[in-house]
């Protein structure tokens, strides 16, 4: 935004979080959080050359609390493959052609995959555009992907515009 | 009651760090050991909030806090030395 | 008390599911297959707990949020922990230039 405040939303969140971190929150804490918050996106600004913007704030909270159910739902899963018997996995190794450009964003991406049902993100290549997943189990690999590229890289695309 | 569930968690986390132990002893590859230890800190890191909550403690937080950032900064600073032989540089 | 029983099967849970994912650790067969087990499992079994926390913090008319920078911490970290783990596992198996 200006050179006092590069990124404002990220220097809200370090605020919210000192203040949730803080002992007990007072008039003190909350300075000294501002001045943390106002310090940190200040030196690290030359590392983001280029953040991308949050257009739909909305889209983003959906994403966020389906991703936090399909990690419940993975954990189960997941659980039920781990005690039960173990020649019955299909491990395979995935590659996800990519439509997001952004190394943010497709940071993003490869979080959720790790996060998420029985996949794992291993490698990207920039320059094929391809994210290499580890699947724990799967059977049908074209459904996983249409599936991943559904839930998670068409909200994505949808909240950066990229 | 919320006692009791309390102390039964901690005997599960305790046992989960006992079995990431065997991981971390038995390797075979020293990926798999890095992969142990992070395991293992995250598991202290249940044990810590669940001694918290029985023992109404503020500082057992603080150390929780503590081993998530050595922890993660640790597996990071590994992974590096596996991949160039080298931490800083 | 329906407020402890709900914070009881949350630190019950949050127990199981890091013990579930210390013992995939052990019982799976390799490396990338062990990876799965304790991004996931120990993540939420750490989230669960935290929950508890929540619920019992919430109930007790204060506010718990330091152990939610916990969970939320982990759930960044995580996944680059999995990710720098698998990249130098793969980097390792086949030197540059093969």
């Amino acid at each position: 935004m200006s050179r006092v405040l590069p990124q404002p939303l990220v220097s809200l969140m370090i605020l919210a979080l000192w203040i949730a971190i803080a002992p007990s929150p007072s008039l003190g804490q909350v300075v000294l959080g501002s001045v943390v918050a106002l310090a940190i996106p200040w030196f690290t600004h030359p590392f983001w050359p280029d953040p991308p913007r949050l257009l739909r704030p909305g889209v983003a909270a959906l994403l966020f609390l389906r991703v936090i159910w399909d990690i419940v739902v993975a954990n189960v899963e997941v659980a039920r493959l781990v005690l039960g018997p173990a020649d019955r996995l299909h491990p395979v190794f995935i590659e996800l052609p990519l439509e997001i450009d952004d190394p943010f964003v497709a940071t993003i991406l490869a979080s959720i995959i790790t996060l998420t049902p029985g996949t794992l993100s291993v490698d990207i290549d920039r320059a094929r555009r391809v994210l290499l997943v580890h699947a724990l189990d799967v059977a049908d690999v074209p459904a996983t992907i249409d599936t991943i590229k559904r839930r998670y890289e068409a909200p994505l695309k949808e909240i950066f515009g990229c | 009651m919320l006692s009791v569930a309390l102390q039964v968690a901690l005997g599960m986390v305790a046992l989960a760090m006992a079995l990431t132990v065997v991981r971390l002893v038995r390797g075979p590859t020293v990926a798999d050991r890095i992969l142990a230890l992070d395991t293992l800190s995250i598991n202290a890191i249940a044990l810590l909030l669940l001694a918290g909550m029985l023992l109404q403690g503020a500082m057992l937080f603080e150390a929780a806090l503590l081993i998530a950032m050595t922890g993660f900064v640790s597996t990071a600073a590994l992974c590096r030395f596996l991949l160039r032989g080298d931490v800083i540089g | 008390m329906l407020i402890e029983i709900v914070a009881s099967v949350l630190v019950l849970l949050g127990g199981a599911f890091t013990l579930v994912g210390s013992i995939g650790l052990v019982r799976l067969p390799d490396f990338f297959t062990r990876l799965h087990a304790p991004t996931k499992a120990a993540t939420l079994g750490v989230g669960g707990i935290v929950a508890a926390g929540l619920v019992q913090s919430a109930a007790a008319g204060t506010m718990g949020l330091r152990e939610l920078a916990i969970a939320l911490f982990l759930f960044i970290t995580a996944p680059v922990s999995a990710h720098l783990l698998s990249k130098a596992v793969l980097r390792h198996r086949d030197p540059p230039g093969s």
